[in-house]
């Protein structure tokens, strides 16, 4: 088993967050992994990225050119990255910030208004949390649960205040893309 | 068992040179190794050591050569241009053989660059250390768990050399997380090494340290004694690891990051029908020559995979002594290679 994931969107939206709780969970479950963030040196609107292999052997590359599945969080993202996934891969976009409007269709694609919901939920610095729970729900790369209790070793304890919401982030986006899978 | 855990590579490296023996840490900020000193200037006072942030790097190394002097286990990082600016210290602690560690978080360049990923830092991790005829012991890993290891494991190279010892990594691993088995702290050695200063007590003859040796004769001696030592690393501490068929056509080699890259790259050529054989030195000096020497005599091609211009592909060429064609594949300014890349390369040239 290899499983890639790469992740973009704006810097705050929580790329490199979203990837750490991911790597956690593999962490946890006995795998081997690798997370490698790049970002831009802005301290406000720069891009972020990160990539995460996931295998439960050797990792080999830390570095993917073509991706077999990427969380999008923003139109740029969508841009830059979605022709890069691989044929037969997965893409977990956020209409809410790209329109939703998707041009591949040798891919699976779950699109999801991930930061409306989050401003449902009383937090749009949640939208991460809701295309995580949506692609960990997609993929079943790791245990959704897993992803949860990861919040408890990668956020600070003075965060803590905010994994309720983060739950249920996680929560609503497995909900949402559960109605878009096949 | 003890716990894995998911660390950076800048972590790793610190955490590796405490557990390794490592008490004096004397650095200057720069991007992307960072979190060493943050890490640094936490942890070694808690167990007694020293974390001095120096006005430049220039003082850094300085300060480096006056802790070595004493018998220190002391090391510093930096990133490239950081580097660069040490190299007349690296040059005189050499003069004086006397033991460091530095590591190098490479990023691209030439000038300030930026602060992406790169490995054209080769020439100066190798060739370098300022002026006159030295250079450093240099090791390249190519995890964190590898960072971490080697990172400690310097140290008591470093003593047993008198010489600086160079980690060569980039931003990827300084920036990367991945598992890590974490060891328990080493203490470095109570007594201090016969030709550590610090006070002659009755009976010892004075030490000095020193890298002026007016009388050329002397001078030689110097460098000769130093050169023994490079033949002695040669002899002990060759490190390269191997992966792939064992009946290629192609032989590929890269390090660090890079050979990362290239073991997904030749499972993705395997795929395409073409053999590899994967080589990534460790120790870049001393440089494993024989095994790709070996190789070379029994492949079509070698491709040299380098995230810069073609530093490390002449120590490859020097191995490989014109056995067959040595293509190259780098980039460089802080560009990636993929391993898609890698393979469609490996594919045209088979």
């Amino acid at each position: 088993m290899r499983q890639e994931v790469f992740m973009a969107g704006m810097g705050g939206q929580g790329v490199l967050l979203a990837g750490q709780l991911l790597a956690q969970a593999a962490l946890e479950a006995g795998l081997e992994l690798s997370w490698f963030p790049l970002y831009s040196p802005e301290v406000r609107g720069g891009r972020a990225t990160c990539t995460l292999v996931i295998a439960d052997g050797e990792v080999g590359s830390p570095v993917v050119g073509q991706p077999g599945s990427v969380i999008l969080m923003d139109g740029i993202a969508v841009d830059n990255h979605l022709h890069r996934v691989r044929p037969g891969g997965l893409a977990v976009i956020n209409s809410s910030l790209t329109g939703g409007e998707v041009s591949r269709n040798d891919i699976d694609i779950v699109v999801i208004p991930a930061t409306n919901a989050a401003m449902e939920l009383g937090s749009e610095r949640a939208t991460n949390m809701v295309l995580l729970g949506a692609y960990v729900r997609a993929s079943g790369v790791v245990e959704a649960q897993a992803v949860e209790e990861a919040l408890y070793r990668v956020l600070p304890e003075r965060h803590y205040d905010y994994i309720p919401t983060n739950v249920a982030a996680l929560q609503r986006g497995a909900q949402l893309a559960e109605g878009q899978l096949v | 068992m003890p716990e894995r855990q998911l660390i950076t590579g800048n972590e790793a490296a610190a955490e590796g040179a405490i557990a390794g023996g490592c008490r004096y840490f004397f650095g200057y900020p720069i991007t992307p190794q960072n979190k060493i000193p943050e890490y640094m200037s936490e942890h070694l006072p808690r167990i007694g050591g020293v974390y001095v942030q120096a006005e430049s790097e220039v003082a850094a190394i300085n300060m480096l050569y006056g802790a070595a002097a004493t018998g220190a286990w002391a090391m510093t990082t930096s990133s490239s241009p950081g580097i660069s600016l040490m190299q007349e210290g690296l040059s005189y602690m050499i003069g004086a053989e006397l033991p460091c560690v530095l590591v190098d978080m490479v990023r691209g360049g030439p000038g300030l660059g930026n602060i992406a990923p790169a490995q054209s830092d080769y020439w100066l991790a190798t060739r370098g250390a300022g002026h006159g005829d030295g250079r450093c012991l240099t090791f390249a890993p190519a995890s964190v768990q590898e960072l971490y290891d080697l990172t400690g494991e310097a140290f008591p190279i470093a003593q047993k050399y008198r010489n600086p010892v160079m980690i060569l990594a980039d931003a990827v691993l300084a920036s990367m997380r991945e598992p890590c088995t974490l060891r328990e702290r080493l203490d470095p050695p109570q007594e201090k090494p016969p030709w550590a200063v610090g006070g002659a007590r009755k009976g010892r003859q004075r030490n000095i340290i020193n890298s002026l040796w007016t009388a050329p004769p002397v001078m030689e001696e110097v460098n000769l004694r130093v050169a023994q030592r490079y033949e002695q690393a040669r002899q002990n501490e060759l490190r390269w690891t191997e992966h792939g068929a064992d009946d290629p056509e192609i032989l590929v080699c890269a390090y660090g990051i890079s050979a990362r890259i290239c073991q997904t790259a030749i499972e993705h050529a395997a795929e395409a029908g073409v053999a590899c054989r994967l080589i990534r030195p460790i120790s870049l000096f001393p440089f494993p020559v024989q095994v790709i020497a070996d190789w070379a005599q029994r492949v079509n091609k070698v491709l040299v995979v380098e995230l810069s211009l073609g530093q490390f592909i002449e120590d490859v060429r020097l191995a490989v002594e014109g056995a067959c064609p040595v293509e190259f594949l780098g980039h460089t300014g802080g560009v990636l290679v993929t391993p898609e890349e890698v393979a469609a390369r490996i594919i045209e040239i088979a």
